[in-house]
Parts: C-alpha cells; structure tokens; sequence
C-alpha cells in the first residue's frame, strides 16, 4: 500500500484538530485537539519511516509522544489550578492578562 | 505483507476500516458539547491510530500508542473532566464575530493545501518497508533502541530532564494554598454557638435519617412528633432528585397493622361477650 492515503488521513485528522483548538472554548477539548494533531503528526512520521525504509521516524514520533505527555500533564495542572480560581474551565474567563 | 484478497493486502483492509471511523470519531470530538464525549471519541482515534502504526510496521509504537496515550494521557484527561464538572457545557455565544466561519475556512484551506502538496506525487512508487531496518538489529524494538542509545541518547537524557520537570511543575500548579487559616475545634465550636445565638441555627449534628422496621436507607426521612417528614434529616440533593420517601409510605404499614389489631380486638371482645 503506497503512503498517500496515510498522509492524507493524518492531513485530515490535524485540520480537524486545528477547526476544535479554534472553535471550542472549553480548555480540556482545546487540548484534546491538540493531542488529535500530535498524533497526526505521528502518523506522518510513522510513514514516512516506513517509505524511507528507515527507524528514524518512528524515533521521532516516540519523542513526540513523550512531549505530548509532557505538556498535558502541565496543561490540565494549569486548566485544573484555573478552575479553582474561576469555577470555569472555558478560555473566554480566564481574560486578565487581556488589558 | 499477507495477502487476503487478491491485489487487497491486510494493511489496506486495516486501513480502510480505521481511516473513516477515526475521521468520524475526530469530528464527533469537535462536535460533542459534555467533554466526556469529547474524550470517548478521541479514545477511539488513538485506538485507531494504534492499529494503523500495527499496520505500518511499527509494533513498538503500537503498544506504546495503547499504554501511554489511551492508558494514561486520556485517564489524565477523564480525571480532570470529573474534577473541572461532566456537565460543563459550551456555550454557543459567538464572542468573536465571524470567528466560526473563519476558523472552518481557515482549517479546510490548511487541508486543501497539504492535500495539494501529497496529492502531486511526492513519493514515486511503493514504500522501502521496514523489513530491512528491522532486521537489522533482530527486530523493531530492538531497532529503536540502538537509535535511541546512540544516535539520540542526548535527545533521550533531555526528554528525562523534561518529564521531571513536567512532573514538579504539575505538583506545583496543582497544590492549592491555604487562603485562610485552618479553623481550630475551638474556633469552630465559638462560631456555632454564635450563630445559635446570632441566627438561632441548631449548635448541633443535623438529625439522621428516617431508621424504621422496614426502611433505614438515606432517601427515608425521619418523622417528627406531629407525624410530618423532617426536612433536615435528608440531603438536599435526594430532594432535589425528588427520590425521597414519600410519608405515607412509611405511616401505611403502622396504620395497617393498628387497624388489624384493633379489628382482632374487637372480635375477640365479641367472642367473649
């Protein structure tokens, strides 16, 4: 099986992700769209490995997960510490560094 | 690759099973208005991406897709959901004018043009596959690691640094301080007394739950003096559910069996006159 119809299921799982992170408002559903483009992303680089013949991508995308791991871990420490603050996990209310 | 079909192999039967469901599932995240949902559906895209890296040649991150990103991160997540409230819900006031369509615009114009930039060919004919890179070093796992130890191992020792880091910062932002100082017993026992005193609030526990010969369950109220519920004895949340007892209820099997030992009473008085 060639390698475009996995590039285009991961260009289309990361624009998906990119109409979630601009629509919702609620910050646990922004960073689950975050995660659904790193995993797009995974998926590409799982390919490309796998076109090139070589282990290298599947390093990279092994990075990523840890990364992603990484900034979800501090991203609901931050959401769940707003929330104590503001009773609300929406973006809109956490507003103060606006003005 | 093992042949099922002629022309069809097993990672094109893979694919096109998982490749429309995944797309589903990613926009049922979008769609979904109670974040559970949100978090459900993109379980299954990682559940789908894991069969697809199966599919690819990539065992390792396959199992490592299943673990970390279904296993932990999306527990990570579901814990935070039930922490921050299931039912927050969206609301649907458009802050930002236009900002819908611009971002749907927007999304659909990056798709199109990755689309264009795949779709013109960029890679010739079929793919190397992985078999020769895998056994290289007697299999995929074992590739991994010979990258990762020699090639990567300053990337790899920074991602430890970055974990640990991740891991104090998270259980720094999540420690709440104490706003106010912890109330002592004594404290606690002026400020009941003065609000006795202040309100006329009762100093004392709340009183319990209805205990009766055939109900003792939390929903049951307990019955005052003059034969009405006691409003105190049961949560406001059952009341607000509306699955408290009703009194009736309970006075029903009393009454009933009142009325039968007055009845054998009185036969047994007319007997004996």
């Amino acid at each position: 099986m060639t390698s475009e119809p996995y590039l285009l299921l991961s260009a289309i799982l990361f624009a998906i992700g990119v109409i979630g992170f601009m629509l919702r408002r609620n910050a646990i559903i922004l960073f689950m769209s975050v995660e659904l483009m790193l995993n797009a992303t995974n998926l590409a680089f799982v390919t490309f490995s796998r076109q090139h013949g070589n282990l290298d991508g599947q390093v990279a995308s092994f990075f990523v997960m840890v990364v992603a791991a990484a900034e979800v871990v501090v991203g609901l420490a931050i959401i769940v510490s707003i929330y104590r603050a503001r009773r609300s996990a929406s973006v809109d209310d956490a507003n103060l560094l606006k003005f | 690759m093992t042949t099922l079909i002629p022309l069809v192999s097993g990672d094109q039967v893979a694919f096109w099973i998982c490749a429309p469901i995944m797309v589903v599932l990613a926009l049922g995240m979008v769609i979904a208005r109670k974040p559970v949902h949100s978090a459900i559906c993109i379980a299954g895209v990682m559940v789908g991406l894991a069969v697809l890296y199966a599919a690819q040649d990539a065992p390792f991150l396959f199992v490592v897709q299943i673990i970390v990103y279904t296993g932990a991160i999306l527990m990570l997540f579901l814990f935070v959901v039930m922490l921050v409230g299931v039912d927050t819900r969206d609301s649907v006031v458009e802050t930002l004018k236009g900002h819908r369509i611009a971002s749907v615009v927007a999304a659909v114009a990056l798709a199109a043009m990755v689309f264009l930039a795949i779709g013109s060919r960029v890679f010739d004919g079929i793919p190397a596959g992985l078999t020769e890179a895998n056994a290289q070093f007697g299999g995929n796992i074992q590739g991994i690691a010979a990258l990762l130890f020699t090639r990567y191992v300053f990337i790899f020792e920074a991602t430890a640094a970055l974990l640990i880091t991740a891991a104090l910062g998270a259980m720094v932002l999540a420690h709440g301080e104490r706003l106010k100082a912890k109330k002592t017993q004594l404290q606690e026992a002026t400020d009941r007394v003065e609000r006795y005193a202040t309100d006329g609030v009762h100093p004392g526990p709340l009183p319990s739950s209805g205990v009766f010969a055939r109900y003792n369950a939390i929903h049951v109220p307990a019955l005052l003096p003059d034969g009405t519920a006691s409003e105190l004895s049961v949560s406001p949340t059952l009341r607000a559910r509306g699955v408290i007892m009703d009194v009736e209820n309970l006075r029903r099997p009393s009454d009933e069996s009142h009325a039968a030992i007055e009845q054998a009473s009185a036969q047994a008085e007319g007997d004996a006159l």
